[in-house]
């Protein structure tokens, strides 16, 4: 989990002479984290879309006789703090000491670029151009003269392909040379009248021989752009006086020559001019290349103003077939593997006690949510395929007048859809939402998307109760009406706790992108050895709790009552049936009986037997232990039925339908787990929010399942 | 006054004024939508309520109440 910092690789040791801290930086999705991938060993998360990384990740990796530090900071258009990732970034840059900025720029589209370069060569830091995506501009007939570019801006520019790691070496090579060699001065030229200005104010701080880190014309740029760090660094200086008459005139004048009464717009033209001329420059495009890009033309169908929805959905319909059709292929072999594990592994252990623990806790427990594996894999892929396409962003336009009904934000849709995977990610991805009260309204709405823990409970009670033709599309209808709550509790809460007045919805769509294999299957992998990882660890231990809360305290006097019952039987069905009741009257005594029957009465109206109750009381844990729960308590229950042994069997036998509706409403919309609620608090800010979503999400997961239960009631 | 949100699809045009001011007006300009900007409507999402720009190579989306703030002319 990421906290503030997270360091990937500790093997490389940072205190050496030759340590080099390199700050990371570039406007949204230009490939900085797979930049960091390639040049060092790490793994970081790679999409196609802006608001990837939005805490900043720190990675070591040696070169020849250097250590790096790299710091890869969250993407940012400009020196705005306009959302919570980009503060993070300016921050950083502002405040943290490091040797040297590689710029991340997209060569596709370098005068767009260019806007963060040409603020960050004025923050008197050495400064190295990373010309990223040289493959991809080289396809789309782009050349860029970096040579020539780097002696016009005076700081180096070097081409460089994340994806096919050509000229890492040169980038590496050129940090470290900038790093030996004395800073020089980048060459940013303004227009005309802005220069005067600019001189003026530069002769007057060598006039009074003002000391400071920065160069004379780096404050006066910064001077006449508002920056209110180095105005309060002024402000104390006993030049200010004589220097606030000269600000105030040449701000008038700036303003006047670029007919706005906002500096900050006048020098975003300054710049943009600049740019634009470097740009003329240095970039060579074959003009002759069509006027529409494949980009525009896939564009035309996808977020086509009838179809784009439709077609929305038949994706969204198609992922959830095929979790389950495809995942149910390898289903059976994953059970039988076990129920076979199970009977070699007791076969060896004489103790009666340890064999259950081993057999019916822990095999059986972790069986039951290792058989989701399969399920968790394709739907990972989905969620993959969707951010490394760069489709996500145009849902989040598809769906944005949508959302804006239920006071939702277009982008809010990033953070919900990442929620189908895992709500942590989820509740972490809610920082590109600028405005604090949109942020906490999807933090809030997050855990009604399904995620991909919940997946096993609904893949469960879907296959006990459907064919499975029928099972993917109840997968399908669960996962939607869960998006289509959320969207009704945002506008409740929009309604009632977050009024207030909207925030603007501007969005970069990005070019549309072949997702590599190999960043697919790693991805996916990753995810999925997560959630392998969690079974073999907290889901195991889980279980084994569960077998010992149900298997005690032994009651030896009703054990002894019904052994001289089943001894007096007069048939074997007689005895079959005893055998039976007595494990479901020890069952009901144990610790977690006990439990399940002291809160049975709360989830009766629901109705839920005691087993259910518990099953759903262990889920606040982590959503994986229901199903695990569920198998401990029903392989040591009643069930001894030889032909349907497997759990699916065991529910549709047990419960019935309406109950069933209802346990999967509960699971739906309650607390998603014990750890994505910590995540939940620290984005939260505040650990009050914490108790408004336990108390929020109970309520309505009680009523919800209430109202589906006697709905189902009335229709059977 | 025409605003971009007057606009039609495949339309061209050029931003006279930002109507705006502090973090959108900064969260436009950092987008490239700047005075004397050339913008090419490319697409609107179902009943007008968000559409799609062209600037320069990069495309954006933006909700028709931004889109109203943008003076523009045709070129």
């Amino acid at each position: 989990m990421n906290t503030n910092e997270n360091v990937i690789d500790s093997k490389a040791c940072p205190i050496t002479a030759n340590h080099i801290k390199v700050a990371l930086v570039g406007q949204p999705n230009v490939g900085k984290s797979m930049l960091i991938n390639s040049v060092s060993n790490a793994h970081l998360h790679v999409g196609n879309f802006s608001g990837v990384t939005v805490d900043k990740t720190e990675v070591l990796f040696d070169y020849q006789e250097y250590s790096f530090t790299v710091v890869d900071l969250p993407g940012t258009y400009a020196f705005t703090d306009y959302t919570i990732e980009e503060r993070v970034t300016h921050d950083y840059l502002c405040a943290e000491d490091y040797d040297i900025i590689i710029n991340v720029v997209d060569s596709t589209n370098l005068e767009k670029n260019l806007q963060l370069t040409s603020e960050l060569l004025t923050m008197s830091k050495k400064v190295v151009i990373a010309l990223n995506m040289s493959d991809e501009a080289q396809k789309e007939n782009i050349e860029i003269d970096a040579e020539y570019m780097s002696e016009l801006i005076g700081v180096p520019c070097v081409k460089v392909s994340a994806v096919t790691k050509e000229g890492i070496e040169t980038l590496i090579d050129a940090v470290v040379q900038k790093h030996e060699n004395p800073r020089n001065k980048p060459k940013l030229v303004f227009s005309e009248p802005v220069e005067e200005e600019i001189a003026q104010i530069v002769w007057y701080l060598d006039k009074h021989r003002f000391e400071s880190a920065n160069t004379y014309r780096n404050i006066a740029i910064n001077l006449l752009k508002n920056n209110k760090k180095t105005y309060a660094k002024l402000h104390d200086e006993p030049i200010w006086t004589e220097l606030q008459p000269i600000l105030i005139e040449a701000s008038k004048h700036i303003e006047l020559h670029h007919d706005s009464d906002d500096i900050k717009e006048a020098f975003a033209e300054e710049y943009a001019s600049f740019n634009r001329g470097v740009v003329a420059e240095v970039v060579k495009q074959d003009t002759k290349q069509e006027n529409t890009t494949i980009t525009e033309k896939i564009d035309s169908v996808l977020i086509h103003r009838v179809f784009g929805i439709p077609i929305f959905l038949f994706f969204m319909w198609l992922l959830f077939q095929l979790t389950f059709e495809v995942g149910a292929i390898p289903m059976d072999y994953i059970d039988a593997f076990f129920i076979w594990f199970g009977d070699t592994i007791g076969a060896t252990i004489a103790n009666d006690d340890i064999r259950s623990l081993v057999v019916d806790g822990v095999i059986a427990g972790v069986g039951a949510v290792v058989l989701f594996v399969p399920n968790i894999i394709i739907l990972f892929i989905g969620i993959a395929l969707l951010e490394s396409t760069g489709y996500m962003s145009r849902v989040a336009f598809l769906l944005d007048g949508f959302f804006h009904k239920f006071g939702l934000h277009g982008q809010s849709f990033i953070p919900l859809v990442t929620g189908f995977g895992c709500s942590i990610p989820a509740y972490m991805s809610a920082r590109i939402l600028k405005n604090d009260r949109d942020r906490l309204l999807t933090l809030f709405i997050i855990g009604f998307m399904s995620c991909g823990a919940r997946l096993p409970v609904y893949v469960l009670f879907a296959g006990a109760f459907f064919s499975p033709e029928m099972a993917g599309n109840i997968l399908f209808f669960i996962y939607i009406s869960g998006a289509l709550l959320g969207l009704l509790a945002a506008k409740l809460l929009k309604l009632t706790a977050f009024k207030g007045i909207d925030e603007p919805f501007v969005m970069e769509m990005p070019k549309y992108r072949l997702p590599s294999f190999k960043l697919i299957w790693h991805t996916v992998l990753t995810k999925t050895m997560m959630y392998l990882k969690k079974a073999g660890t907290y889901i195991a231990a889980a279980s084994m709790l569960v077998w010992f809360l149900s298997n005690y305290p032994h009651n030896l006097a009703l054990e002894e009552s019904y052994s001289t019952k089943i001894e007096m039987a007069q048939t074997q069905d007689e005895k079959v049936a005893l055998e039976n009741k007595l494990d479901e009257v020890l069952l009901e005594q144990s610790y977690l009986g006990t439990v399940g029957k002291f809160s049975e009465p709360i989830f009766a109206p629901l109705g839920f037997d005691w087993k259910m109750s518990v099953a759903l009381q262990t889920g606040l844990a982590a959503k994986e232990v229901v199903v695990s729960t569920l198998g401990v308590l029903y392989s040591l229950g009643a069930d001894v039925d030889q032909e349907n042994s497997s759990l699916m069997g065991v529910i549709s036998k047990n419960i019935s339908f309406a109950s069933a509706v209802a346990f999967i409403v509960v699971v739906m919309i309650y607390l998603p787990c014990l750890a994505a609620s910590v995540v939940f608090t620290r984005e939260a800010g505040h650990v009050k929010y914490f108790f408004y979503l336990l108390f929020f999400t109970s309520l309505v997961a009680y009523v919800m399942a209430f109202i589906a239960y006697h709905i189902t009631l009335l229709l059977l | 006054m025409k605003t971009l949100l007057d606009c039609k699809k495949a339309c061209v045009v050029k931003v006279l004024k930002l109507n705006t001011k502090g973090d959108l007006k900064q969260r436009l300009i950092s987008f490239g939508i700047m005075k004397e900007t050339t913008l090419e409507v490319l697409e609107h999402a179902p009943a007008k309520s968000t559409i799609e720009v062209k600037v320069g190579k990069m495309r954006i989306a933006l909700r028709a109440q931004e889109a109203e703030l943008i003076e523009v002319e045709k070129i």
